[in-house]
Protein backbone atom coordinates (compact mmCIF):
# COMPACT_ATOMS: atom_id res chain seq x y z
CA UNK A 1 0.00 0.00 0.00
CA UNK A 2 2.67 2.50 1.04
CA UNK A 3 4.77 1.48 -1.94
CA UNK A 4 1.77 1.84 -4.27
CA UNK A 5 1.03 5.29 -2.97
CA UNK A 6 4.66 6.31 -3.34
CA UNK A 7 4.79 5.31 -6.99
CA UNK A 8 1.49 7.10 -7.67
CA UNK A 9 3.06 10.28 -6.26
CA UNK A 10 6.25 9.77 -8.27
CA UNK A 11 4.18 9.24 -11.38
CA UNK A 12 2.30 12.46 -10.65
CA UNK A 13 5.51 14.43 -10.03
CA UNK A 14 7.09 13.14 -13.24
CA UNK A 15 4.05 14.12 -15.32
CA UNK A 16 3.21 17.44 -13.69
CA UNK A 17 6.53 19.03 -12.81
CA UNK A 18 7.71 19.63 -16.40
CA UNK A 19 4.46 21.52 -17.08
CA UNK A 20 4.85 24.06 -14.27
CA UNK A 21 6.78 26.68 -16.30
CA UNK A 22 4.10 26.58 -19.01
CA UNK A 23 1.32 26.86 -16.43
CA UNK A 24 3.07 29.89 -14.93
CA UNK A 25 3.33 31.47 -18.36
CA UNK A 26 -0.34 30.91 -19.20
CA UNK A 27 -1.40 32.25 -15.80
CA UNK A 28 0.87 35.29 -16.27
CA UNK A 29 -0.61 35.97 -19.69
CA UNK A 30 -4.15 35.73 -18.27
CA UNK A 31 -3.58 37.87 -15.20
CA UNK A 32 -0.76 40.14 -16.33
CA UNK A 33 0.68 40.03 -12.83
CA UNK A 34 3.42 37.82 -11.37
CA UNK A 35 2.04 37.26 -7.91
CA UNK A 36 -1.60 36.66 -8.79
CA UNK A 37 -0.44 34.34 -11.58
CA UNK A 38 1.71 32.28 -9.21
CA UNK A 39 -1.12 32.20 -6.67
CA UNK A 40 -3.35 30.76 -9.38
CA UNK A 41 -0.74 28.15 -10.29
CA UNK A 42 -0.33 27.22 -6.63
CA UNK A 43 -4.10 26.75 -6.31
CA UNK A 44 -4.03 24.71 -9.47
CA UNK A 45 -1.22 22.45 -8.23
CA UNK A 46 -2.93 21.91 -4.88
CA UNK A 47 -6.00 20.69 -6.73
CA UNK A 48 -3.88 18.55 -9.02
CA UNK A 49 -2.25 16.86 -6.02
CA UNK A 50 -5.55 16.19 -4.27
CA UNK A 51 -7.39 15.04 -7.40
CA UNK A 52 -4.66 13.16 -9.21
CA UNK A 53 -6.15 9.73 -8.64
CA UNK A 54 -9.61 10.97 -9.59
CA UNK A 55 -8.68 12.17 -13.06
CA UNK A 56 -9.68 10.07 -16.04
CA UNK A 57 -6.89 7.60 -16.61
CA UNK A 58 -7.14 7.91 -20.39
CA UNK A 59 -7.16 11.71 -20.43
CA UNK A 60 -3.92 13.53 -21.21
CA UNK A 61 -2.23 15.33 -18.35
CA UNK A 62 -1.37 18.57 -20.12
CA UNK A 63 -4.90 19.50 -21.11
CA UNK A 64 -6.19 18.39 -17.68
CA UNK A 65 -3.70 20.76 -15.98
CA UNK A 66 -4.54 23.68 -18.26
CA UNK A 67 -8.26 23.03 -17.80
CA UNK A 68 -7.96 23.30 -14.02
CA UNK A 69 -5.83 26.45 -14.30
CA UNK A 70 -8.11 28.05 -16.87
CA UNK A 71 -11.23 27.39 -14.82
CA UNK A 72 -9.60 28.78 -11.68
CA UNK A 73 -8.56 31.89 -13.59
CA UNK A 74 -12.04 32.38 -14.98
CA UNK A 75 -13.73 31.96 -11.61
CA UNK A 76 -11.22 33.94 -9.53
CA UNK A 77 -9.49 36.51 -11.62
CA UNK A 78 -12.16 37.53 -14.08
CA UNK A 79 -14.73 37.62 -11.33
CA UNK A 80 -12.52 39.99 -9.35
CA UNK A 81 -12.09 42.13 -12.43
CA UNK A 82 -15.81 42.26 -12.99
CA UNK A 83 -16.25 43.44 -9.42
CA UNK A 84 -14.30 46.55 -10.30
CA UNK A 85 -10.67 45.58 -10.11
CA UNK A 86 -9.98 46.16 -13.80
CA UNK A 87 -6.28 46.47 -14.49
CA UNK A 88 -5.23 49.02 -17.05
CA UNK A 89 -3.21 47.53 -19.87
CA UNK A 90 -0.29 49.87 -19.24
CA UNK A 91 0.02 48.48 -15.71
CA UNK A 92 -0.86 44.93 -16.58
CA UNK A 93 1.63 44.45 -19.37
CA UNK A 94 4.51 45.69 -17.24
CA UNK A 95 4.68 42.33 -15.50
CA UNK A 96 3.19 40.20 -18.21
CA UNK A 97 6.42 39.99 -20.15
CA UNK A 98 9.52 39.12 -18.27
CA UNK A 99 12.81 40.82 -19.02
CA UNK A 100 13.57 40.71 -22.73
CA UNK A 101 17.13 40.46 -24.03
CA UNK A 102 17.22 44.11 -25.06
CA UNK A 103 15.27 47.21 -24.20
CA UNK A 104 14.08 47.53 -27.77
CA UNK A 105 12.81 43.93 -27.77
CA UNK A 106 11.23 44.60 -24.41
CA UNK A 107 9.22 47.52 -25.76
CA UNK A 108 8.17 45.66 -28.85
CA UNK A 109 7.11 42.65 -26.79
CA UNK A 110 5.16 44.75 -24.33
CA UNK A 111 3.34 46.42 -27.20
CA UNK A 112 2.46 43.05 -28.71
CA UNK A 113 1.29 41.67 -25.36
CA UNK A 114 -0.84 44.76 -24.79
CA UNK A 115 -2.49 44.30 -28.18
CA UNK A 116 -3.06 40.60 -27.55
CA UNK A 117 -4.53 41.52 -24.19
CA UNK A 118 -6.94 43.89 -25.89
CA UNK A 119 -8.52 41.08 -27.91
CA UNK A 120 -11.76 39.55 -26.67
CA UNK A 121 -10.91 36.96 -24.00
CA UNK A 122 -12.15 33.99 -26.01
CA UNK A 123 -9.89 34.83 -28.97
CA UNK A 124 -6.92 35.64 -26.79
CA UNK A 125 -7.22 32.39 -24.78
CA UNK A 126 -7.15 30.27 -27.93
CA UNK A 127 -4.08 32.10 -29.27
CA UNK A 128 -2.29 31.65 -25.95
CA UNK A 129 -3.05 27.95 -25.70
CA UNK A 130 -2.24 27.10 -29.30
CA UNK A 131 0.54 29.51 -30.24
CA UNK A 132 2.31 30.00 -26.93
CA UNK A 133 1.63 26.78 -25.03
CA UNK A 134 1.69 24.56 -28.11
CA UNK A 135 -1.56 22.69 -27.37
CA UNK A 136 -3.15 20.86 -30.28
CA UNK A 137 -6.53 22.12 -31.48
CA UNK A 138 -8.20 19.14 -29.80
CA UNK A 139 -6.41 19.85 -26.51
CA UNK A 140 -7.34 23.54 -26.61
CA UNK A 141 -10.94 22.53 -27.29
CA UNK A 142 -10.90 20.31 -24.19
CA UNK A 143 -9.41 23.04 -22.00
CA UNK A 144 -11.97 25.61 -23.08
CA UNK A 145 -14.81 23.09 -23.31
CA UNK A 146 -15.73 24.15 -26.85
CA UNK A 147 -15.84 22.28 -30.19
CA UNK A 148 -12.66 22.13 -32.29
CA UNK A 149 -14.43 24.14 -35.00
CA UNK A 150 -14.91 26.98 -32.53
CA UNK A 151 -11.21 26.84 -31.63
CA UNK A 152 -10.38 27.23 -35.32
CA UNK A 153 -12.71 30.15 -35.92
CA UNK A 154 -11.57 32.00 -32.78
CA UNK A 155 -7.97 31.43 -33.75
CA UNK A 156 -8.52 32.79 -37.23
CA UNK A 157 -10.50 35.82 -36.07
CA UNK A 158 -8.14 36.59 -33.21
CA UNK A 159 -5.01 36.40 -35.34
CA UNK A 160 -6.55 38.54 -38.06
CA UNK A 161 -7.61 41.13 -35.55
CA UNK A 162 -4.16 41.18 -33.99
CA UNK A 163 -2.56 41.69 -37.42
CA UNK A 164 -4.90 44.56 -38.17
CA UNK A 165 -4.31 46.11 -34.76
CA UNK A 166 -0.56 46.10 -35.38
CA UNK A 167 -0.70 47.41 -38.94
CA UNK A 168 -3.17 50.11 -37.89
CA UNK A 169 -0.23 51.28 -35.78
CA UNK A 170 -2.19 53.03 -33.13
CA UNK A 171 -1.17 53.04 -29.49
CA UNK A 172 -2.39 49.92 -27.74
CA UNK A 173 -4.25 51.73 -24.98
CA UNK A 174 -6.61 53.34 -27.47
CA UNK A 175 -8.14 49.91 -28.01
CA UNK A 176 -8.37 49.20 -24.29
CA UNK A 177 -11.79 48.04 -23.30
CA UNK A 178 -13.35 46.00 -20.56
CA UNK A 179 -13.35 42.44 -21.71
CA UNK A 180 -16.44 40.37 -21.61
CA UNK A 181 -16.61 37.71 -18.98
CA UNK A 182 -17.77 34.30 -20.07
CA UNK B 1 -4.83 15.29 -59.51
CA UNK B 2 -8.02 16.94 -58.32
CA UNK B 3 -7.07 18.59 -55.06
CA UNK B 4 -9.70 19.62 -52.56
CA UNK B 5 -9.96 23.39 -52.05
CA UNK B 6 -7.76 25.08 -49.45
CA UNK B 7 -9.71 26.26 -46.40
CA UNK B 8 -8.97 28.93 -43.79
CA UNK B 9 -8.48 26.06 -41.31
CA UNK B 10 -5.72 24.70 -43.55
CA UNK B 11 -3.95 28.06 -43.47
CA UNK B 12 -4.18 28.26 -39.66
CA UNK B 13 -2.92 24.68 -39.40
CA UNK B 14 -0.07 25.63 -41.74
CA UNK B 15 0.89 28.46 -39.35
CA UNK B 16 0.72 26.04 -36.42
CA UNK B 17 2.62 23.31 -38.25
CA UNK B 18 -0.31 21.00 -37.58
CA UNK B 19 -0.64 19.59 -41.11
CA UNK B 20 0.38 16.20 -42.43
CA UNK B 21 3.27 16.19 -44.91
CA UNK B 22 0.79 15.90 -47.76
CA UNK B 23 -1.37 18.68 -46.42
CA UNK B 24 1.65 20.91 -45.99
CA UNK B 25 2.82 20.32 -49.56
CA UNK B 26 -0.70 21.00 -50.77
CA UNK B 27 -0.87 24.36 -48.93
CA UNK B 28 2.67 25.32 -50.00
CA UNK B 29 1.75 24.78 -53.65
CA UNK B 30 -1.36 26.88 -53.18
CA UNK B 31 0.62 29.70 -51.54
CA UNK B 32 3.17 29.83 -54.35
CA UNK B 33 0.30 30.37 -56.76
CA UNK B 34 -1.42 32.98 -54.58
CA UNK B 35 1.07 35.65 -53.47
CA UNK B 36 -1.55 37.76 -51.61
CA UNK B 37 -2.54 34.88 -49.39
CA UNK B 38 1.11 33.91 -49.05
CA UNK B 39 1.88 37.41 -47.79
CA UNK B 40 -0.85 37.17 -45.18
CA UNK B 41 0.32 33.75 -44.05
CA UNK B 42 3.89 35.03 -43.83
CA UNK B 43 2.74 37.86 -41.56
CA UNK B 44 0.77 35.39 -39.44
CA UNK B 45 3.93 33.31 -39.05
CA UNK B 46 5.93 36.40 -38.07
CA UNK B 47 3.29 37.29 -35.52
CA UNK B 48 3.44 33.75 -34.15
CA UNK B 49 7.23 33.97 -33.74
CA UNK B 50 7.05 37.38 -32.08
CA UNK B 51 4.38 36.23 -29.63
CA UNK B 52 6.47 33.20 -28.72
CA UNK B 53 9.54 35.38 -28.25
CA UNK B 54 7.58 37.82 -26.06
CA UNK B 55 6.43 35.08 -23.69
CA UNK B 56 9.50 32.85 -23.84
CA UNK B 57 11.42 34.52 -20.96
CA UNK B 58 8.76 33.44 -18.44
CA UNK B 59 9.50 29.82 -19.28
CA UNK B 60 13.15 30.27 -18.32
CA UNK B 61 12.47 31.88 -14.93
CA UNK B 62 13.33 29.68 -11.96
CA UNK B 63 10.17 28.22 -10.43
CA UNK B 64 9.47 29.96 -7.09
CA UNK B 65 9.58 27.81 -3.92
CA UNK B 66 5.83 28.00 -3.29
CA UNK B 67 5.32 26.14 -6.58
CA UNK B 68 7.68 23.33 -5.62
CA UNK B 69 5.52 20.28 -6.24
CA UNK B 70 7.28 18.19 -3.59
CA UNK B 71 6.38 20.78 -0.96
CA UNK B 72 2.80 20.96 -2.12
CA UNK B 73 2.51 17.18 -1.84
CA UNK B 74 4.03 17.32 1.63
CA UNK B 75 1.70 20.15 2.71
CA UNK B 76 -1.32 18.20 1.46
CA UNK B 77 -0.48 15.46 3.97
CA UNK B 78 -0.35 17.82 6.94
CA UNK B 79 -3.44 19.13 8.68
CA UNK B 80 -4.55 22.40 7.15
CA UNK B 81 -2.85 25.63 8.08
CA UNK B 82 -6.12 26.95 9.49
CA UNK B 83 -6.45 24.12 11.99
CA UNK B 84 -2.78 24.43 12.91
CA UNK B 85 -3.32 28.11 13.55
CA UNK B 86 -6.31 27.48 15.77
CA UNK B 87 -4.33 24.85 17.67
CA UNK B 88 -1.55 27.38 18.16
CA UNK B 89 -4.13 29.88 19.38
CA UNK B 90 -5.45 27.33 21.86
CA UNK B 91 -1.97 26.65 23.19
CA UNK B 92 -1.30 30.37 23.51
CA UNK B 93 -4.60 30.90 25.26
CA UNK B 94 -3.99 28.05 27.69
CA UNK B 95 -0.47 29.29 28.42
CA UNK B 96 -1.84 32.77 29.06
CA UNK B 97 -4.68 31.38 31.17
CA UNK B 98 -2.33 29.16 33.19
CA UNK B 99 0.13 31.97 33.86
CA UNK B 100 -2.52 34.43 34.93
CA UNK B 101 -4.65 31.94 36.79
CA UNK B 102 -7.43 32.31 34.21
CA UNK B 103 -7.57 28.77 33.11
CA UNK B 104 -11.29 28.45 33.67
CA UNK B 105 -11.98 31.44 31.49
CA UNK B 106 -9.62 30.15 28.80
CA UNK B 107 -11.37 26.83 28.64
CA UNK B 108 -14.73 28.55 28.41
CA UNK B 109 -13.63 30.47 25.36
CA UNK B 110 -11.92 27.58 23.66
CA UNK B 111 -12.41 25.06 22.18
CA UNK B 112 -15.59 25.67 20.26
CA UNK B 113 -18.77 24.09 21.51
CA UNK B 114 -22.09 23.11 19.99
CA UNK B 115 -22.46 22.84 16.23
CA UNK B 116 -19.35 25.00 15.74
CA UNK B 117 -17.24 22.26 17.33
CA UNK B 118 -19.01 19.70 15.17
CA UNK B 119 -18.27 21.82 12.10
CA UNK B 120 -14.57 21.85 12.99
CA UNK B 121 -14.57 18.09 13.48
CA UNK B 122 -16.31 17.59 10.13
CA UNK B 123 -13.73 19.82 8.40
CA UNK B 124 -10.92 17.83 10.00
CA UNK B 125 -12.50 14.56 8.90
CA UNK B 126 -12.81 15.95 5.39
CA UNK B 127 -9.16 17.05 5.36
CA UNK B 128 -7.99 13.66 6.55
CA UNK B 129 -10.24 11.27 4.69
CA UNK B 130 -11.56 12.97 1.54
CA UNK B 131 -8.00 13.42 0.27
CA UNK B 132 -7.21 9.77 0.94
CA UNK B 133 -7.10 8.07 -2.44
CA UNK B 134 -6.43 4.53 -1.24
CA UNK B 135 -8.92 4.10 1.59
CA UNK B 136 -11.16 7.11 2.12
CA UNK B 137 -13.77 4.99 3.90
CA UNK B 138 -13.42 1.95 6.11
CA UNK B 139 -16.66 0.31 4.97
CA UNK B 140 -17.76 0.87 1.40
CA UNK B 141 -21.28 1.52 0.15
CA UNK B 142 -21.57 -2.19 -0.74
CA UNK B 143 -21.31 -2.93 2.99
CA UNK B 144 -23.73 -0.21 4.02
CA UNK B 145 -25.84 -2.56 6.15
CA UNK B 146 -22.79 -3.39 8.25
CA UNK B 147 -21.74 0.28 8.34
CA UNK B 148 -25.15 1.48 9.49
CA UNK B 149 -25.37 -1.23 12.16
CA UNK B 150 -21.90 -0.31 13.43
CA UNK B 151 -22.72 3.38 13.57
CA UNK B 152 -26.10 2.85 15.20
CA UNK B 153 -24.38 0.84 17.92
CA UNK B 154 -21.58 3.34 18.55
CA UNK B 155 -23.84 6.41 18.46
CA UNK B 156 -26.58 4.62 20.32
CA UNK B 157 -29.23 5.82 17.91
CA UNK B 158 -30.75 4.32 14.79
CA UNK B 159 -28.75 5.70 11.87
CA UNK B 160 -29.48 5.55 8.15
CA UNK B 161 -27.17 6.81 5.42
CA UNK B 162 -28.62 9.93 3.77
CA UNK B 163 -29.21 9.53 0.04
CA UNK B 164 -27.89 12.31 -2.25
CA UNK B 165 -28.30 10.43 -5.53
CA UNK B 166 -30.91 12.88 -6.78
CA UNK B 167 -28.38 15.69 -6.29
CA UNK B 168 -25.71 13.84 -8.26
CA UNK B 169 -23.67 12.48 -5.33
CA UNK B 170 -23.02 8.79 -4.87
CA UNK B 171 -22.71 7.24 -1.44
CA UNK B 172 -19.13 5.96 -1.06
CA UNK B 173 -19.28 4.53 2.48
CA UNK B 174 -18.10 5.68 5.87
CA UNK B 175 -16.40 5.03 9.18
CA UNK B 176 -16.44 5.95 12.86
CA UNK B 177 -14.13 8.86 13.66
CA UNK B 178 -12.97 10.09 17.08
CA UNK B 179 -13.85 13.58 18.31
CA UNK B 180 -13.32 15.40 21.59
CA UNK B 181 -17.03 14.83 22.17
CA UNK B 182 -17.06 11.10 21.58
CA UNK B 183 -17.43 8.89 18.50
CA UNK B 184 -18.98 10.36 15.37
CA UNK B 185 -20.27 8.71 12.21
CA UNK B 186 -18.75 9.88 8.94
CA UNK B 187 -20.44 9.31 5.57
CA UNK B 188 -18.67 10.17 2.32
CA UNK B 189 -20.13 10.97 -1.11
CA UNK B 190 -18.70 11.85 -4.50
CA UNK B 191 -19.98 13.10 -7.84
CA UNK B 192 -18.96 12.34 -11.43
CA UNK B 193 -16.12 14.86 -11.23
CA UNK B 194 -14.65 13.19 -8.16
CA UNK B 195 -15.74 16.04 -5.88
CA UNK B 196 -16.19 14.61 -2.41
CA UNK B 197 -18.49 15.55 0.44
CA UNK B 198 -18.31 14.43 4.04
CA UNK B 199 -21.19 14.31 6.47
CA UNK B 200 -20.39 13.93 10.14
CA UNK B 201 -22.99 13.15 12.78
CA UNK B 202 -22.76 12.63 16.54
CA UNK B 203 -24.65 13.14 19.76
CA UNK B 204 -24.59 16.71 21.04
CA UNK B 205 -24.12 17.68 24.68
CA UNK B 206 -27.53 19.30 24.78
CA UNK B 207 -30.68 17.58 23.59
CA UNK B 208 -32.14 20.56 21.75
CA UNK B 209 -32.13 21.78 18.12
CA UNK B 210 -29.76 24.21 16.44
CA UNK B 211 -30.63 25.98 13.18
CA UNK B 212 -28.62 25.34 10.02
CA UNK B 213 -25.54 27.54 10.01
CA UNK B 214 -22.88 28.00 7.35
CA UNK B 215 -19.19 27.72 8.19
CA UNK B 216 -15.93 27.97 6.30
CA UNK B 217 -12.43 26.86 7.32
CA UNK B 218 -9.79 27.56 4.70
CA UNK B 219 -11.12 26.10 1.48
CA UNK B 220 -13.55 23.81 3.24
CA UNK B 221 -17.09 25.07 3.49
CA UNK B 222 -20.05 23.47 5.19
CA UNK B 223 -23.38 23.65 6.92
CA UNK B 224 -24.04 22.36 10.44
CA UNK B 225 -27.20 21.91 12.46
CA UNK B 226 -28.65 19.88 15.32
CA UNK B 227 -31.97 18.18 15.76
CA UNK B 228 -33.22 16.39 18.86
CA UNK B 229 -29.74 16.12 20.35
CA UNK B 230 -28.07 14.81 17.16
CA UNK B 231 -25.63 17.11 15.38
CA UNK B 232 -24.97 17.03 11.64
CA UNK B 233 -22.38 18.80 9.52
CA UNK B 234 -21.99 18.48 5.76
CA UNK B 235 -18.67 19.78 4.39
CA UNK B 236 -16.81 19.87 1.10
CA UNK B 237 -14.32 21.81 -1.02
CA UNK B 238 -16.96 24.38 -1.94
CA UNK B 239 -18.62 27.56 -0.72
CA UNK B 240 -21.12 27.01 2.11
CA UNK B 241 -23.94 28.43 -0.04
CA UNK B 242 -23.35 25.64 -2.57
CA UNK B 243 -23.47 23.00 0.15
CA UNK B 244 -26.63 24.41 1.71
CA UNK B 245 -29.12 22.81 -0.73
CA UNK B 246 -27.48 19.41 -0.21
CA UNK B 247 -27.58 19.86 3.56
CA UNK B 248 -31.27 20.65 3.18
CA UNK B 249 -31.84 17.32 1.42
CA UNK B 250 -30.07 15.50 4.25
CA UNK B 251 -31.98 17.40 6.90
CA UNK B 252 -35.28 16.44 5.30
CA UNK B 253 -34.21 12.79 5.34
CA UNK B 254 -32.83 12.76 8.87
CA UNK B 255 -36.08 14.19 10.17
CA UNK B 256 -37.44 10.69 9.79
CA UNK B 257 -34.71 9.05 11.88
Amino acid sequence: MAVGKMSVMQDMMASVEPQIPGLRRYARALTGDVSSADDLVQDCLERVVSRWSQRRADGDVKSWLFTILHNLAVSQFRLAKRRGGHVAIEDASEDAVARAPSQEDGMRHRELVARLDALPDDQRDVILLVTIEGLSYAEAARVLDIPVGTVMSRLSRGRERLLRSISADEPAHSVTHLRSVK
Amino acid sequence: MTARPISEDDLQAYVDDALSDDGRRHVSAYLSANPDVADRVRRLCEQRDQLRAAYAPILREPVPPELNLGRIVEASRRPSFASWRSMAAAVALLALGGGAGWIGRGVNQFPATGVLALAQEASQSFTTYASDHGRPVELRAADSAELVAWMSKRLNVKVTAPDLTASGYRFMGGRIVPTAHGPAGMFMYDDDHGQRLVMLMRRMASSGDAPMSEHEMGRIGGVAWARAGMGYSLVGDAAPKDIYPLADVIRAQTAKI
